[in-house]
């Protein structure tokens, strides 16, 4: 899934300024997961944005909604009567469905509620973990289902670092937390599966074209598309 | 197209791979010595200047390090011209943090054009390691990828993308290893990768537990390595007790026995700690001399440049040999 974190209070007043109408919109896929930008995350902003106003004397009205995915023109097609009432649109979706609803709404302006971070997984509850960068060239069958593109702080493709101490990796979170080094993981779930052999294979330069580096990707699924 | 002869002198038939002073020392299975600068935070060339002019003569060659510990400094293929021009060969380091595979190839031309012949292929310290925290990690290669780049630069004439060069670069290609590093049991079968990849020589990380070391060197040779590679064994001369336990705890990848924490400590602080720790690195390096598939000794001293003379001297190692 994408995960997502709620931008500080202070960014969203300063991207809201001075409009008297806000929206609020969440999105009930990936961001309601994280418990980040759902209908009941865009309910307590909203709520939060009208304090807010009411404390300092500023006549805003603030709604808020939800579409079930904010980055399908169908499911914005639901929510637009309320965004037509709105001066700006504060939306809890991920990137991509920030700029689904920027495109979709070409002349409204729609800031961003959240700082979209990573395609994760839910570790355990409240607790989500980086596990694709979407490098376009999967090699999860080679690393014994480790993603080194990610997980490893180098993006390393031929084995650990010299940094790599008991299992974890020479780099830390930014709270100072360690980090399971990728590599590791990877020697040991390979030497589980007797596949040791695949450690020492020499992988050639990765081709970062297939990634974010060869610009804008594009997707068509020929077959599916209508004739 | 067809790239045009390169033209054959003296220097590309003396059968070495770049005819440096250290592959030439290697080769001739000489006991080498090489000794490590760190370019200054500034654009103050004269210090790069003074750490050569101090190791000229002691060493074989220097490696010169490529923004180390994640910090900007002057560039490692400057610095490299500059330790050149003072007269004490260079070991340009380069790193696969800082730059792409086109960057690389471009400075590593460059260098081969100016006289750099050592080239050392490292990862690099993760930015969150340095002065610039924000910045973007560019990681396009690996140090493995970097090594077999240069290789087929070198041997085939030939660029990462495949097309052909019509002069090749001619180098002298290292590689570092970390006998310490986790998980242990790979780390030989790593080295042997290295060399697949290419590296004619190894600079390993420092050696403060012995032991450890000797068991490592025990598997390189039982599967040939050090028949197959030159090993040059690292060294660091502690200069105090703080020094040794910032080693210990925040230096990723060193392994610090406490024993010799405590040795330094014993000490008083100033200078009978720095005594002792030069005479533990004179120590180590004849217990290192001894084993079996060592080559030479490769010191880094940081920012602790002067002691580098004392030691190599205390340690036997005079005169350094002269290579035609
Ligand atoms: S290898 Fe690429 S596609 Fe596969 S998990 Fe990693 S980043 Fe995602
Ligand atoms: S310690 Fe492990 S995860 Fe961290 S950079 Fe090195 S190889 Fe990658």
């Amino acid at each position: 899934m994408i995960t997502a974190e709620r931008k500080p209070f202070d960014k969203i007043l300063g991207l809201v300024g001075e409009s008297k109408k806000v929206l609020v919109a969440g999105c009930d896929t990936c961001v309601a997961v994280c418990l980040t930008g759902g209908e009941k995350e865009a309910e307590i902003l909203a709520s939060e944005l009208r304090i807010e106003a009411g404390m300092n004397g500023r006549e805003t009205e603030v709604e808020h909604t939800s579409a079930i995915r904010q980055c399908e023109w169908e499911y914005l097609d639901l929510i637009s009567d309320k965004v037509d009432q709105a001066d700006v649109v504060v939306s809890l979706a991920c990137g991509i469905g920030i700029q689904s609803m920027a495109e979709k709404f070409a002349t409204k302006l729609v800031v961003p509620g959240v700082d979209t971070n990573m395609l994760g997984m839910p570790l355990e509850h409240a607790v989500w973990l980086e596990r694709c960068g979407a490098c376009g060239e999967c090699v999860l069958g080679e690393t014994a289902g480790v993603c080194p593109v990610v997980r490893c702080s180098k993006s390393l493709m031929n084995g650990p670092c010299g940094g790599s101490h008991e299992g974890k990796c020479e780099v830390k979170t930014p709270e100072g937390e360690e980090i399971d080094c990728a590599w590791h993981l990877i020697w040991e779930r390979l030497k589980a599966q007797g596949r040791e052999d695949l450690m020492f294979v020499d992988r050639p330069p990765k081709n970062w074209s297939k990634g974010s580096s060869g610009g804008p990707r594009k997707m068509v699924r020929v077959e599916a598309r209508p004739v | 197209m067809t790239p045009e002869k390169t033209e054959i002198t003296e220097d590309t038939v003396d059968g070495y791979k770049a005819g440096s002073n250290l592959e030439k020392i290697l080769s001739d299975g000489r006991f080498a010595v090489t000794g490590e600068c760190g370019p200054p935070k500034s654009a103050d060339g004269s210090v790069i200047d003074n750490k050569a002019k101090l190791l000229k003569g002691y060493v074989d060659a220097v490696n010169i390090t490529d923004n180390q510990t994640a910090v900007v400094r002057v560039c490692s293929l400057a610095s490299a011209v500059v330790a050149q021009q003072n007269g004490v060969e260079a070991v340009m380091q380069v790193t696969c943090r800082d730059r792409n595979r086109l960057a690389m190839q471009a400075d590593i031309l460059g260098a081969s054009t100016l006289g750099i012949k050592n080239v050392l292929c490292l990862t690099g310290d993760h930015m969150s390691f340095g002065n610039h925290r924000d910045a973007k990690g560019v990681h396009d290669l690996d140090s493995i990828n970097l090594i077999k780049m240069f290789k087929d630069m070198r041997d085939d004439k030939k660029f990462q993308c495949g097309e052909e060069m019509t002069v090749a670069p001619r180098l002298y290609i290292g590689c570092a290893e970390n006998p310490f590093g986790d998980p242990y049991e790979i780390r030989a079968l790593r080295l042997k990768k290295k060399i697949l990849a290419g590296a004619d020589f190894v600079q390993t990380q420092c050696i403060f537990n012995l032991p450890k070391f000797k068991k490592w060197m025990e598997e390189i040779r039982s599967l040939g390595l050090h028949k197959e590679i030159k090993i040059m064994a690292g060294i660091t001369p502690i200069k105090s007790a703080g020094m040794a336990n910032y080693m210990k705890k925040a230096v990723p990848g060193m392994d610090v026995p406490q024993e010799i924490v405590d040795r330094i400590a014993a000490q008083e602080k100033g200078a009978p700690q720095q005594a002792e720790g030069k005479k533990l690195a004179v120590e180590m390096i004849k217990e290192l001399a001894e084993i079996e598939g060592v080559a030479g000794v490769h010191i880094m001293a940081v920012e602790w440049e002067p002691a580098v003379p004392e030691i190599v001297e205390a340690a036997g190692l005079l005169p350094r040999p002269t290579v035609a």
